[in-house]
C-alpha cells in the first residue's frame, strides 16, 4: 500500500473531477491518496462522487483558508 | 455497489460555446461516474473530423466546399460575435488565462475517461463524410433507432 498526493485546488469545473477520476484510476488496490481542494463545488461533490464510485472517503480536513484535505481509500475488490 | 447513471447528448451544433458545453458536461458526467454518450449529426460532426482545420471531404462539389467552409475541431465558430474566427482564439486564451479547460483539454479528457462516440448515418450520408474522415474512437455510426436505444433509461440533451 503507498500513499499518493493529488492537489486540485487550482482546477475549475470539470477539471476538478476529471483529474481526481483519473487519478484513482492509477491507484492499486488498498491504496490511500491524500487530495486538496477547495471548498465550495470541489469539496460539496468530489467526496460525495467518488463514494458514489465505490471508494471510501476515511477523513476531511480542514487545511487552511478554504482548502480542505480528503483523505481516500481505493477499495481492494 | 456503485448506481448506474448515464448520460446522452445529441450534439448538433457546431459552434464553439455550444461544443464546449458538449464535452464539459460527458467530461464532468465521465468523471462522476456515468456511462456517457454522444450523438454527433450535422454540424456537431466536424467536432469528431481527423482533420482538425479545414480540408476538403467528400465526392461531389458542394459537399467538399461545405466540408471545407465547415472546417474541423480547431475552426469552430463562437455562435455570436465570432469576428471571422478571432473570437475563438481570444475565448481559448480566456479560459487558459482563468485556468478553465480549453477545448483541446476537455475533448482529451472525454476521450480519456471513455466516453462514446457516435457519428450520425443520415448526416454523414448529407456531407458525403466516411468513417474514416472521423477519429479512430468514434465508436460507431448510428440512427435515430439506434441512439434511442442506447440512451434509454438515461437522461438526454441536445446541444
Amino acid at each position: 500500500m503507498s500513499i499518493h498526493h493529488l492537489d486540485i485546488t487550482g482546477e475549475r469545473c470539470p477539471m476538478t473531477f476529471v483529474k481526481t477520476k483519473l487519478h484513482l484510476e492509477q491507484l492499486q488496490p488498498g491504496d490511500l491518496t491524500e487530495i486538496l481542494l477547495m471548498a465550495g463545488e470541489p469539496l460539496d461533490n468530489v467526496p460525495r462522487t467518488v463514494t458514489e464510485q465505490g471508494y471510501e472517503v476515511l477523513e476531511t480536513i480542514h487545511v487552511k483558508d478554504t482548502i480542505h484535505k480528503v483523505v481516500i481509500r481505493k477499495p481492494n475488490h | 455497489m456503485a448506481e448506474s447513471k448515464k448520460l446522452s447528448l445529441i450534439s448538433m451544433s457546431g459552434d464553439f460555446d455550444k461544443v464546449i458545453a458538449v464535452f464539459t458536461l460527458a467530461s464532468g458526467a465521465a468523471a462522476v461516474g456515468y456511462e456517457v454518450n454522444i450523438f454527433f449529426t450535422f454540424w456537431g460532426l466536424n467536432s469528431i473530423k481527423k482533420q482538425t482545420g479545414r480540408s476538403f471531404l467528400g465526392q461531389g462539389g458542394l459537399a467538399r466546399l461545405f466540408n471545407f467552409l465547415l472546417g474541423g475541431r480547431k475552426k469552430l465558430p463562437l455562435s455570436r460575435l465570432n469576428f471571422g474566427g478571432l473570437s475563438p482564439i481570444l475565448m481559448n486564451g480566456m479560459m487558459k488565462g482563468k485556468n478553465v479547460a480549453t477545448l483541446e483539454e476537455l475533448f482529451g479528457a472525454s476521450k480519456a475517461l471513455g466516453v462514446n462516440f457516435y457519428a450520425c448515418e443520415m448526416a454523414m450520408h448529407v456531407l458525403e463524410l466516411t468513417r474514416d474522415d472521423f477519429i479512430p474512437e468514434v465508436k460507431d455510426v448510428l440512427g435515430v433507432a439506434s441512439f434511442l436505444e442506447l440512451s434509454k433509461g438515461g437522461q438526454t440533451l441536445f446541444i
